[in-house]
């Protein structure tokens, strides 16, 4: 695979001739390249902003321990270092039944209406309020608070947590298997552009074969053609899906102030520099995909 | 030691073609051989297994006393700088000029720019198409495409040349010619191995014949004539 420094101006040379011999079939190859890696881009991006949003959801659910309503403070107080004193658990509030009620008459009205209705007793329990780190521990730490002696009700929408998860789970599996599929149709385009190269340079392969050129030699020029289109369609992907996604977030931003915009400039560039990287394995390897057979001699 | 030595070589192609049967034979450093036989007798494949584009079934094939049967596939290229191959259809690429089509065979074996042009003019010197160098092959008669695909055939100085039915497209006239230049290029010391149908020549010129006739070898004749029968 070592190259003399003056074949590699030879090199370059071939593949520079066969892109523009096959000028239409080489653009046809980037543009594809690019839409492929365009999509898997915005898609990718997709992926991170809704894995963003569900975990800044996620991070917002409280556990609410609704203790027994004849609990004495002295003992709510306990329930609430024992619940400190767990892992995992961030943030502890008390919510004494007095705050509660009037938590809930400023939604519903009156405080005098509301304990009129119930005959001038407070009906509320004291309750708990209760962060956790890591939102997938969720489900641990409600069942260890419910276990506790004093505890009435732990509710923290289960339900609400465990669809989240299952979405984003599922869109995981969607971004993979899409970007999979568009990679493949990549590849395959490559692969057939140098394919018509290599074709049409068929018979010169053979002679090469036939006076002792190695495998390299011969497959260098391909490799390079490939490599380009690979490196020119994902870089444009890549400069589109950079500046658009900057200006969606200047843009947008603003306007949208209700969804977190996941702005992470280094994420970004990782993303936009995977996406060139993913273009350029794709070229190499499609074009050595494609010549391989023709080696064969 | 001889240059090149066959032992008890077989080439089986599946299913159950058997295209070369326990073939034994050695050929000398400087030697002209003609490799004779009817169509499918095996003369190809011979000539196949001595560039190793093919690998033989059974048995051991030696050239310059190495086993080519064991060469790894990134050292075949290096077997076959020391091998010249003429074909019957001359194989030039035709968008090249006759000096274009020499120097390749020198270019891409990474022969450095400076040395590649005074060894294609010399090349072309020896196949007598000096006049010829910036003409593309279709303006070349059938015997001058062959001699500018001997003369890449040589331009490496290979150790053998070796040549399938070179003769098999041209006229009776233009083949001697072409045989005069092979003759040349054996008294300048490579080792000529060339299959051919053309009894004429074969009878013509009295160099060794290797008769094969279904995979077999069924005549080795020091200065020998066409022919199948004993």
């Amino acid at each position: 695979m070592v190259m003399k420094l003056r074949t590699a101006g030879y090199f370059f040379k071939q593949a520079g001739i066969s892109l523009w011999r096959n000028f239409w079939m080489s653009l046809a190859a980037v543009a594809s390249v690019a839409i492929s890696m365009f999509l898997l881009g915005a898609f990718l991006l997709l992926v991170f902003n809704v894995n963003y949003i569900a975990a800044s959801l996620q991070s917002n659910v409280e556990i609410a321990v609704f203790l027994q309503v004849d609990t004495p403070r002295q003992a709510a107080y306990q329930v609430r270092d024992q619940v400190m004193a767990m892992p995992g658990v961030t943030e502890v509030t008390l919510v004494p039944k007095e705050v509660g009620l009037k938590q809930l008459s400023q939604q519903f009205g009156g405080e005098e209406e509301l304990l009129g209705a119930t005959g001038g007793v407070n009906p509320l329990p004291d309750y708990l309020r209760v962060r956790v780190a890591d939102p997938e521990t969720i489900h641990e730490v409600a069942r260890a608070i419910a276990s506790l002696p004093g505890v009435e009700k732990v509710n923290y929408g289960q339900e609400v947590v465990d669809r989240l998860f299952a979405v984003v789970r599922w869109l995981r599996w969607l971004g993979a298997g899409i970007i999979l599929v568009l990679g493949l149709g990549a590849l395959f385009l490559i692969i057939i552009t140098i394919r018509l190269t290599v074709y049409s340079r068929r018979r010169e392969i053979n002679i090469m074969k036939y006076v002792g050129a190695t495998d390299w030699f011969i497959r260098w020029p391909f490799f390079l053609e490939g490599l380009f289109l690979g490196l020119v369609g994902s870089g444009c992907a890549a400069l589109a899906i950079y500046a658009g996604y900057s200006l969606l977030l200047t843009r947008a931003g603003a306007a949208l102030v209700f969804i977190p915009l996941l702005n992470d400039r280094v994420l970004l560039l990782n993303s936009v520099l995977s996406l060139v990287a993913g273009g350029a394995l794709v070229g190499a390897l499609g074009s050595l995909l494609s010549i391989r057979r023709f080696l064969k001699v | 030691m001889s240059l090149i030595q066959f032992y008890n070589v077989t080439k089986v192609y599946q299913p159950h073609i058997t295209a070369l049967d326990d073939i034994s034979v050695k050929i000398d450093k400087g030697e002209f051989v003609f490799l004779v036989g009817p169509s499918g007798a095996g003369k190809t494949t011979f000539i196949r297994l001595l560039f190793r584009e093919e690998v033989p079934t059974r048995g051991q094939i030696l050239i310059g006393g190495r086993s080519i049967a064991r060469l790894k596939r990134r050292e075949v290229p290096f077997l076959r700088r020391n091998i010249g191959i003429v074909f019957q259809d001359f194989r030039l690429l035709p968008e090249w000029t006759v000096f274009e089509n020499v120097a390749f065979a020198l270019r891409v074996i990474e022969v450095s720019p400076r040395e590649i042009k005074p060894r294609v003019e010399k090349a072309l010197e020896r196949v007598g198409l000096s006049n010829r160098a910036r003409m593309f092959p279709h303006q070349l008669s059938g015997g001058e495409q062959q001699r500018a695909a001997i003369a890449r055939a040589i331009v490496n100085n290979p150790r053998i040349l070796v040549a399938d039915e070179p003769t098999g497209n041209l006229d009776p006239a233009t083949s001697r010619e072409i045989m005069k230049l092979l003759e040349e290029i054996n008294y300048q010391g490579t080792t000529v191995i060339m299959a051919t149908h053309a009894w004429d020549i074969v009878n013509s010129m009295r160099k060794r014949v290797i008769a094969l006739q279904q995979g077999r070898l069924v005549r080795d004749d020091r200065e020998g004539a066409y022919g199948y029968e004993a």
